[in-house]
């Protein structure tokens, strides 16, 4: 697939994948490549957000996301908060609209949200005047995690249209995954998922990939396996008998992966849970895992999304 | 290897898989059939061969239980799998699958794997396992179905508690579709049956104790039947003892949902009425139902809403018997009546001989994914051979089984078992016969 070359972004908001077409998409990639070479310099400070403020409103837990964030808006020169729920007034019981009032009163660039409901991203955007990017939304979705992805992808493959890409876990209560197989199907690869009933959707077809329960055949020929991070508290026999059987059917090792290309590459969200959902062999060998990769691309990306987003209003 | 060839000649052959019903002869050879059919007579048996006359009675596949409790390991003062397989040859079953309320419960591969160890050294007839379906059968958190599957268990269930947890019903039957073997359920709504020890009628209100609505039944089959259609698993009732839940059962499978039920002997034989002078040994689980959930029992058997009659053999030591009604340990012991006690339907002019058979022997073997249940060449030769007519009256201390925990005590039944062979060897013999 070949797209014109774009160069301005037409969204307000980063919401999520669904709303974006491949032109976004890879205008996103190309400006974050961009930015990867910046990040591997000595100097790595800019001054394009120079005097704008980014807040990233965390209602969950998080530390690389958050982090990354975090020096993304840095290294492009913007004044960065960070509020956790810990010390947010949630506790006290405002509701998220007037939190986001209070915030949109200080006059922010950018908020970055992260909120255990699916949708909560979408209903801010609706009451603040700035651009709102969702780092996470319940099961919903996470769409700088499958820009990264993305980013990782072609920087191995050369493309992402026409492989095919095996997800394989809880593919259920995964924002994760509903973000990569969105931003895959856009470019035209072959999304697979592959996990147990309990933690495959009952509709699964219709996110528009193939569905499958054994490793042996999801993984067949494979080009690209995303392994999911499982919960602790969904595999001691609520939604999986246990961890020596969730491993046992859909933890990679390395006989699993032997039905992949040979030069399959393996992904991963993080954090890894060792021994549950991959195999330490796996997850260590640097010429099938892009797992750090993963991690550096991450910066990169979110600092596309910032300058992508604060164009507009900069120029 | 070929052996010395043994002839059973002059049997009247009953075979529900192929709807065979003739007199005729079956060769055996190294335990397994070589041949049979009414070609094979005395004539042409094969020279060299033994052979003995069956007298013109009943030859078929030895029958397959579909549901008995073994109670080892654990409960071996109750019974063990060597005297459930003295009991269950006496009854002509050559094939039993134990339930996983031992002690510990079998809800560990590793466990299937000793205890099918131990059923090979010990046992006279064949045993296959139901694993837990719940970690320790406490309807809580799923059992390893998978490394159970993969260790050789046939089904999975909890035995005789039901899943109260309808979210966690719903997981397993789901997750239980990627190993295709069925969950089997005690289908009573575990809320609304409490504390209760007898159906609901009119003798519980007369007697004076807590009784279960027949509702309960219904209502969990119900439940459950819902899930089926959603997840697409495989789900047996085992036992069912009321007319609502029967109904629900034929309109489910009327909509092609995958659904298959089961009954127990005493349910199409008995009703609430034995409990009265509060006689524990009729204490079951689920309890003795009114007569007109007795008929409609027999009815699901005739139109085949119910496809298994199995045993639910549950040994209970004399001590958990002996109690006041309420106290007593539900449970009666069923391997070497099944039979006899099935009969009836067939000599009240209720089922065809076919029809029945198959409710014992194919039928379960089906449900279970076993290949038995059958007369098969190139099959182990596992066979019942049985008398049609032959009256006798049951004396509990009698009975093989090491618990004598029977709900028919006494009864005069008609048809009895003579000679049961697993893998072509002689289990059982019937004296003076």
């Amino acid at each position: 697939m070949t797209h014109t070359h774009q160069t301005s972004f037409a969204h307000r908001h980063l919401l999520d994948i669904a709303s974006l077409s491949a032109n976004d998409i890879d205008l996103l990639l190309n400006v974050a490549e961009g930015y990867v070479s910046k990040s591997r310099a000595g100097d790595k400070k800019s001054s394009l957000l120079h005097g704008r403020t980014q807040i990233n409103l965390f209602f969950e837990n998080s530390t690389r996301t958050l982090t990354s964030f975090e020096l993304a808006g840095k290294r492009l020169g913007a004044d960065v908060i960070n509020m956790s729920v810990g010390s947010s007034s949630v506790k006290k019981g405002e509701t998220l609209i007037d939190t986001a009032m209070t915030l949109n009163a200080m006059h922010p660039d950018v908020l970055v949200i992260r909120h255990s409901d699916s949708g909560a991203p979408h209903l801010l955007a609706q009451k603040v005047d700035c651009a709102v990017i969702n780092a996470g939304d319940g099961s919903h979705e996470h769409p700088t995690q499958a820009l990264l992805d993305a980013l990782t992808i072609r920087n191995r493959k050369g493309k992402l249209a026409g492989l095919t890409v095996a997800i394989c876990g809880d593919i259920q209560h995964s924002r994760v995954a509903r973000s990569n197989i969105a931003l895959l199907n856009i470019m035209g690869a072959r999304v697979r998922i592959v996990g147990p009933t309990t933690l495959i959707p009952s509709n699964a077809k219709a996110l528009g990939v193939e569905v499958y329960h054994s490793m042996e055949e999801g993984l067949k020929d494979a080009d690209i396996v995303m392994m999911l991070r499982l919960q602790t508290e969904r595999m001691q026999g609520a939604f999986v008998p246990s961890i020596r059987e969730y491993f046992h059917y859909f933890g990679l090792d390395k006989q699993k992966l032997s039905v992949a290309k040979p030069d399959a590459l393996i992904m991963h969200p993080g954090p890894m849970n060792r021994g549950v959902e991959i195999d330490s062999e796996i997850a260590d060998d640097l010429n099938i895992s892009a797992i750090s990769e993963q991690v550096e691309m991450g910066v990169a990306i979110r600092m596309a999304c910032l300058d992508l987003l604060t164009r507009e209003a900069r120029s | 290897m070929t052996g010395k060839i043994h002839a059973l000649l002059n049997a009247r052959l009953l075979d529900p898989a192929t709807e065979t019903d003739t007199i005729g002869g079956l060769l055996i050879q190294d335990g397994l059939i070589l041949d049979w059919g009414k070609h094979i007579n005395a004539e042409n048996t094969p020279e060299g061969a033994t052979s003995e006359d069956c007298g013109g009675h009943c030859l078929s596949p030895g029958l397959v239980d579909a549901h008995a409790y073994l109670c080892e390991p654990g409960k071996e003062h109750r019974e063990t799998m060597a005297t459930a397989g003295l009991a269950a040859a006496a009854g002509g079953v050559t094939t039993i699958n134990a339930f996983p309320a031992t002690d510990p419960v079998i809800d560990d591969p590793s466990l299937v794997e000793m205890i099918t160890r131990r059923a090979l050294q010990t046992c006279p007839v064949n045993i296959c396992i139901t694993g837990a379906l719940t970690k320790g059968m406490e309807g809580t958190e799923m059992a390893e179905l998978g490394l159970m599957a993969d260790a050789g268990v046939v089904a999975f269930s909890d035995g005789q508690k039901a899943i109260g947890d309808i979210n966690m019903m719903r997981r397993a039957l789901s997750y239980s579709t990627m190993f295709e073997k069925p969950i089997i359920v005690h289908a009573e709504e575990p809320n609304l049956a409490g504390n209760g020890v007898m159906a609901g009628g009119r003798m519980a209100t007369i007697m004076g104790l807590k009784s279960i609505p027949s509702c309960a039944e219904a209502i969990l089959v119900e439940r459950d039947i819902r899930l089926v259609a959603m997840t697409g698993a495989k789900w047996h009732a085992a036992h069912l003892s009321t007319a609502d839940a029967l109904d629900s059962i034929r309109r489910a499978k009327d909509q092609q949902i995958s659904v298959t039920a089961g009954t127990a002997p005493h349910y199409h034989a008995l009703n609430d009425m034995e409990v009265g002078e509060y006689r524990t040994f009729a204490r079951v689980s689920p309890p003795l139902r009114v007569e007109e959930d007795r008929m409609a029992v027999v009815e699901g058997l005739k139109d085949g809403t119910i496809d298994v009659i199995s045993s639910q053999h549950l040994p209970q030591s004399a001590d958990s018997k002996r109690l006041p009604f309420a106290q007593a340990k539900p449970g009666v012991i069923g391997l070497e009546t099944m039979l006899p006690v099935s009969l009836r339907l067939y000599h009240n002019q209720e089922m065809d001989l076919l029809g029945l058979l198959r409710t014992m022997t194919v039928a379960p073997a089906k449900l279970l994914g076993l290949d038995c249940g059958a007369l098969k060449s190139g099959k182990p030769a596992d066979l019942c051979l049985f008398d049609l007519g032959k009256p006798w009256q049951v004396v509990g201390s009698e009975l093989k089984s090491k618990s004598k925990n029977t709900a028919f005590d006494g009864h005069l039944l008609q048809g009895r078992v003579l000679k049961t062979m697993v893998r072509g060897k002689t289990v059982f013999e019937l004296q003076g016969s």
